[in-house]
C-alpha cells in the first residue's frame, strides 16, 4: 500500500486528482493539504510514498516546501505554469502535470511514478534537491516553524558539515544543502563564493586585507572576518571590479 | 531625396504672388526707362523681354529645389546659382533686344552702358528668389518630418497602450479550465454555470480591448464575473465588497484598468497571507476625479520580496503615464496588515472623453 498526500490551495484542483485515483486501489490518500505549511506537517507526520504538489501556493511556493523535506518522496507536480517544467524535473520530478490534465495524461503520471519508483529503489543515494533559477529569498526550518529569509537579510553561507548555515543579523539557521547547491541558486552578482566553505553577500564586505600567503581576509559590516581564499579573490575583484 | 509635395492651395497662392510681383517689377523697370528718355513702346518691349525671361529663370529655380534641397553651404549654392543664372540670362536679354532694335543706335548705347546695373539689380533679385523659395521648402520639409516624427509617437504610445490593456493572465484561463474539469464529474450543473460565467467574461475582455474609455459600471459589472469566477476556484478563501457611491456609477475610466488591480490585489492577498482574503473595492467622485481603491490583506514580514517584482502595478502606472502624462495617479499604501492601492482618474468635462 503506498500513501499518497495532494497540496494544493485550490479545493477543486485537489478534488480532481482525488476522483482521478479513486480507481487506483494500492494507494491511500492520507490527507489534503491546502498550503506548503500544513503539507510540510502532513509528510512528517504520515512519511507518504508519493505527493501531488501544486506550485504556486500561500507564503511559501512547492518548490521551497520540498526543499525543506529531508527525504522527499515522489512527487507529481500539477500547475498551470508551463515555465516551471524545467525546474520540476531538476527537483526530481515524477512527472510534471500541466492543469487541467485529461485522466489518460493523469494515468500516464502514475505509470511514470510506478518506474521512478522501481528505478529509485535501486539507486543508491537520493539525489540532491537543485533547482536552476536564482532565489529571491531563502526558507528554513527553524525550530520546527518556517522561516522566509529575503535574501538582502543574508550576510553570509558557511559550510557546516551536512548542513549549511545561513548567518543573518537575527541569528543563523541550518539548512540540510551542499554550497553547490547555494552557489548555484543564489544571484551570482551579488552573492559570491569566496571560499570553499563561504558565500559572501557581497554588499556587505567594508574591506579586504592581505592574510598570509596567497589568501585574504574579507570584513564585513557586522565585524565578521572571512577567510578569501585566492581562487574567491580573482572572483572578487571581477565581480566588484577592483 | 523624394519629391516635396505641394498643397495646392499653396500652390495658387505662390502663383499670384509671382505674377503680380513681375507685373510690379515691369511696370517699375518701364517707369525707369522713360526716366532715361526712352520711348515708351522701347521701354515696354525692354521690360517684357527683360522681366519676362528673369521671372523664367526664377520659376526654373523655385522647380528646381523641389528635387534638389540644398543642406550644406545653403548660402554658397545661393549665390553661385543666382551669379550664374543672371549671367546667362544678361547674356541672353542682350542679344534678343539688340536683335529687336538693330538699327536704334541711341537705344543700343544705352543698353550697353546699363548692362552692369541690369546685372546687379537682377542679381539681387534671384539672390532673394533663390533665398526665399530655399527658406520655405526648408521649413515646409522641417514641417513634415515634425509631423512624420509626431505621427510615428502616436503610433507607438497607441501600441503600447494596447499591449498594456491585454493583461489577461493565461494561467487564470487555466486554471479556471482545471476547475470546470473538476465539476463535470461531480457537480455538472454548477460545471455548466461557471462555463457561462468564464464566456461572458472572456467576452466582456474582447469588447474592451478594442476600446479606450468605459464608465465605471460596466467596468464593475466585468470585475464582478472575475470576482465570481474566482470564488469558485479557491472557495471560503476567497471573499469580495464593492462599495461604490450613487454619482460615481457613470463616471468614465480607461478599459481594462480595474481588472489587472484587482488581479494584483487576489494574486497578492491569495499567495502572501493564509487564511481568509477579503478584497474591498471602493469608488467615489473627488471633485473632478474618480477615485477607486482596491484593498487586500498583507503580511508585512514577507512582502519584502514581492517588491517590484512586477505584480502588475508598474503597467498600470505607466498606462496612466501615457493617458494624462501624470505620475501621481497611483498610490500606493500600507499599513500593518492592509495593502491598498488608491487610483484616481481626471474626468474631462468637455465630454470628448472618447479618443
Amino acid at each position: 500500500m503506498m500513501k499518497a498526500i495532494i497540496i494544493d490551495d485550490e479545493p477543486l484542483a485537489r478534488s480532481i486528482i482525488k476522483e482521478y485515483l479513486q480507481p487506483y486501489t494500492a494507494i491511500e490518500l492520507v490527507e489534503e493539504c491546502n498550503d506548503g505549511f500544513e503539507g510540510l506537517k502532513a509528510i512528517q507526520q504520515h512519511q507518504p510514498d508519493l505527493i501531488f504538489l501544486d506550485i504556486q501556493m500561500p507564503k511559501i511556493n512547492g518548490f521551497e516546501m520540498l526543499e525543506l523535506v529531508d527525504n522527499p518522496p515522489l512527487v507529481i507536480f500539477t500547475t498551470a505554469f508551463e515555465e516551471y517544467a524545467i525546474k520540476a524535473f531538476d527537483a526530481h520530478a515524477a512527472d510534471y502535470l500541466l492543469k487541467p490534465f485529461s485522466k489518460e495524461r493523469f494515468d500516464k503520471a502514475m505509470q511514470k511514478m510506478m518506474l521512478h519508483k522501481a528505478n529509485m529503489a535501486q539507486a543508491v543515494t537520493t539525489t540532491a534537491l537543485e533547482t536552476s533559477a536564482p532565489a529571491n529569498r531563502i526558507v528554513v526550518k527553524d525550530n520546527g516553524k518556517i522561516r522566509i529569509i529575503p535574501l538582502p537579510q543574508v550576510q553570509y553561507v558557511e559550510a557546516a558539515d551536512d548542513y549549511v548555515k545561513i548567518v543573518t543579523a537575527d541569528g543563523h539557521y541550518l539548512k540540510k544543502k551542499t554550497m553547490q547547491f547555494f552557489e548555484d541558486s543564489l544571484p551570482q552578482q551579488e552573492f559570491i563564493r569566496i571560499h570553499r566553505s563561504y558565500i559572501v553577500n557581497a554588499q556587505l564586505i567594508t574591506r579586504i586585507t592581505p592574510y598570509e600567503k596567497d589568501s585574504h581576509l574579507a570584513l564585513l559590516t557586522n565585524g565578521a572576518q572571512l577567510p578569501v581564499s585566492k581562487t574567491g579573490y580573482i572572483k572578487l575583484k571581477t565581480i566588484l571590479g577592483i | 531625396m523624394p519629391e516635396q509635395i505641394i498643397k495646392k492651395e499653396d500652390k495658387k497662392r505662390i502663383a499670384i504672388i509671382f505674377i503680380v510681383w513681375w507685373l510690379v517689377w515691369g511696370s517699375i523697370h518701364t517707369g525707369v526707362l522713360q526716366f532715361f528718355n526712352i520711348t515708351y513702346s522701347h521701354a515696354l518691349t525692354d521690360a517684357a523681354v527683360s522681366c519676362s525671361m528673369l521671372a523664367a529663370a526664377c520659376l526654373f529655380i523655385i522647380n528646381n529645389m523641389r528635387y534638389y534641397l540644398p543642406k550644406k553651404e545653403k548660402y554658397l549654392y545661393v549665390i553661385v546659382i543666382s551669379f550664374a543664372l543672371t549671367a546667362i540670362w544678361l547674356a541672353l536679354d542682350r542679344g534678343i533686344l539688340r536683335s529687336i532694335y538693330k538699327r536704334d543706335e541711341a537705344y543700343l548705347q544705352f543698353l550697353n552702358q546699363s548692362l552692369v546695373i541690369r546685372y546687379m539689380i537682377a542679381f539681387l533679385m534671384m539672390a532673394c528668389n533663390t533665398l526665399l523659395s530655399l527658406t520655405w521648402y526648408t521649413q515646409k520639409e522641417q514641417a513634415e518630418e515634425s509631423e512624420r516624427r509626431a505621427d510615428t509617437e502616436r503610433l507607438a504610445r497607441e501600441a503600447e497602450l494596447n499591449k498594456l490593456r491585454q493583461q489577461l493572465q493565461p494561467h487564470f484561463l487555466f486554471n479556471s479550465l482545471n476547475s470546470i474539469s473538476a465539476l463535470t464529474g461531480q457537480q455538472p450543473e454548477k460545471a455548466r454555470h461557471m462555463i457561462q460565467q468564464l464566456s461572458d467574461f472572456l467576452r466582456g475582455t474582447l469588447r474592451n480591448e478594442g476600446q479606450q474609455w468605459a464608465t465605471l459600471q460596466s467596468e464593475i459589472d466585468h470585475l464582478q464575473l472575475y470576482l465570481d469566477i474566482e470564488k469558485v476556484r479557491f472557495g471560503y478563501r476567497l471573499q469580495s465588497v464593492i462599495r461604490c457611491d450613487e454619482n460615481a456609477w457613470q463616471l468614465q475610466l480607461p478599459a481594462m484598468l480595474l481588472q489587472p488591480l484587482v488581479e494584483n490585489a487576489i494574486k497578492f492577498g491569495l499567495y502572501d497571507t493564509i487564511g481568509e482574503v477579503e478584497i474591498l473595492i471602493a469608488a467615489k467622485r473627488v471633485e473632478e476625479m474618480l477615485e477607486v481603491t482596491v484593498q487586500n490583506p498583507y503580511d508585512e514580514s514577507t512582502a519584502m520580496q514581492i517588491k517590484g517584482t512586477g505584480f502588475g502595478l508598474a503597467s498600470i502606472r505607466r498606462r496612466l503615464f501615457l493617458l494624462f502624462g501624470r505620475q501621481d495617479l497611483l498610490q500606493i499604501n500600507k499599513a500593518a496588515e492592509k495593502f491598498m492601492v488608491t487610483l484616481h482618474v481626471p474626468q474631462r468635462t468637455t465630454g470628448n472623453n472618447k479618443q
